[in-house]
């Protein structure tokens, strides 16, 4: 009994099974892209938008083209005598100097790779273009700093706020006073 | 001389079972408070468990500690009983290859939960331990203090209240003051709490501190925003214990704990489990994740890894 009923429903199902192969699964993106060439995938300027706290730029020297806009930019790569001279770089010193990141025309924007200006609010964009694993864990909120709401409105720290962009390297802090121990206890 | 007639006739009749009873009276009546207490006495010796109390009652116990903690503490303090939100089981990240040992996150938590100071209670424990030797905690280090940390060779971790799944705390106390709240929280009604430290010794994180004296609060220190089952200023005599902030996190929104919020090299993570979207997820989904005593069985909610 159990068998006739089995037979008897197979050949439906299978017939929906191959209907539905047919017409459902069989994707309609390659039948309208026929006729035309591939064309490339360009990724968006800006991939998501990051609530961020204010730059942390040493005070008074921002915006910088206060300066900058009446001196001629000078390409080449050589230790600043004049200015700046506080700002001692050590990262990756051997093969970058000062407008490899900073745009050379406009001292108020940063320069990616790609020639493209970005603000000093999206300098993440620029560290994630050597440390991309460190960008992606970012995004995520598993590297760096969030602060605010666990379950609201959070604010993402730029790497800047806690690495040095000229002199990332963390430096060692004096710690707090260790526990009473036991035996001190009055 | 005593003779037989003065044994026959004693100055005054009473027998050894009426003694007794008397006595018994006495150290009853002698239990209870002073028949000119304050009112408030009375009231939280007659209070019942937070979880059998309805709801007007919870708000009389509420407003009789608001007033009393205020006038202790000359500010206006605020005792609420935030219930858990739904939907939200709350998980902890620490991530070691991070953690420099600074101790900004024992005495940030210690100034936000209303810690005693002296006799000093820290939620927070933090370890240093040797690299080469990895995570061996006999070898470990609680009472370092060079100049600058990170010490060369060394890595460190705190260690707090892991919020377990299956509690050892909470099964062996006697009184059932202590509890896993629905969002995963484990906490305790210092009302209830009747000091036995039992679950102090079960719990194999040492994540439990007791109140051997009158905590010393200082006024000027103290945090007024508090919550019955979290940092509200706890008597003599009770076990207190990291909540995650109870005050902070029930809240909507919630603002994340003290701990995290404090650390300066962002090791420290902290959301929901239940949300797929929350780091706490993508850590325990993409990174090496490990948890202390696995052995034990207490599935903890705290959760060490290696972003790197």
């Amino acid at each position: 009994m159990n068998r006739d009923r089995l037979r008897h429903g197979y050949v439906p199902g299978m017939a929906a099974f191959f209907l539905c192969l047919a017409v459902g699964v069989t994707p309609a993106a390659p039948l309208q892209e026929k006729g035309k060439a591939a064309k490339p995938r360009v990724a968006s300027a800006a991939e998501r938008q990051f609530a961020v706290p204010t730059p942390p730029f040493t005070p008074g020297i921002f915006p910088c083209s206060e300066c900058h806009k009446e001196m001629k930019p000078n390409p080449t790569r050589r230790e600043l005598k004049d200015e700046h001279t506080n700002i001692v770089l050590n990262h990756a010193q051997g093969q970058r100097w000062c407008l490899d990141c900073h745009d050379i025309s406009n001292r108020d924007k940063l320069r990616l790779v790609s020639g493209e200006k970005i603000g000093f609010e999206e300098s993440f964009r620029l560290c994630g273009q050597c440390h991309g694993d460190k960008y992606r864990d970012w995004k995520v909120g598993v590297h760096g700093k969030r602060t605010g709401m666990w379950n609201g409105e959070k604010q993402y720290l730029l790497c800047v706020h806690c690495h040095n962009p000229h002199d990332p390297g963390f430096k060692p802090l004096t710690p707090l006073p260790p526990p009473t121990r036991p035996e001190n206890v009055k | 001389m005593p003779n037989q007639e003065s044994r026959d006739n004693p100055a005054f009749r009473m027998s050894r079972r009426k003694m007794m009873k008397g006595v018994a009276a006495v150290l009853g009546a002698l239990a209870l408070p002073e028949k000119d207490a304050p009112a408030s006495v009375w009231e939280s010796f007659f209070q019942k468990h937070f979880r059998e109390m309805s709801k007007p009652e919870l708000e009389k116990v509420l407003a009789r500690l608001e007033k009393e903690y205020s006038e202790k503490y000359r500010k206006a303090v605020k005792v609420r009983a935030t219930p858990p939100i739904e939907g939200v089981l709350y998980g902890y990240g620490l991530d070691l290859s991070r953690c420099i040992g600074c101790r900004r996150c024992v005495y940030a938590c210690v100034q936000e939960n209303n810690q005693s100071r002296d006799p000093q209670i820290h939620y927070i424990r933090v370890l240093q331990l040797n690299k080469e030797r990895g995570v061996d905690l006999e070898d470990a280090e609680h009472y370092y203090n060079p100049s600058k940390v990170p010490e060369k060779g060394h890595f460190y971790m705190p260690v707090q209240c892991h919020q377990c799944e299956s509690p050892p705390c909470t099964k062996v106390c006697p009184v059932q003051a202590t509890w896993k709240e629905r969002d995963g929280i484990v906490v305790v009604d210092y009302n209830w709490c009747i000091g036995c430290r039992y679950c102090m010794a079960a719990c194999p994180y040492g994540a439990r501190h007791f109140n051997w004296k009158k905590p010393g609060l200082p006024a000027a220190e103290m945090n007024p925003e508090t919550h019955y089952l979290g940092n509200r200023p706890r008597p003599v005599g009770v076990v207190e214990k990291c909540t995650y902030c109870i005050q902070r996190v029930r809240n909507a929104p919630g603002r994340y704990t003290a701990c995290v919020e404090i650390c300066p090299v962002g090791a420290r993570k902290f959301g929901n489990l239940l949300d797929p979207e929350s780091e706490i997820r993508y850590i325990i989904e993409n990174k090496r994740v490990f948890i202390l005593k696995e052995d034990l069985n207490t599935r903890p909610k705290f959760y060490y890894f290696y972003a790197t």
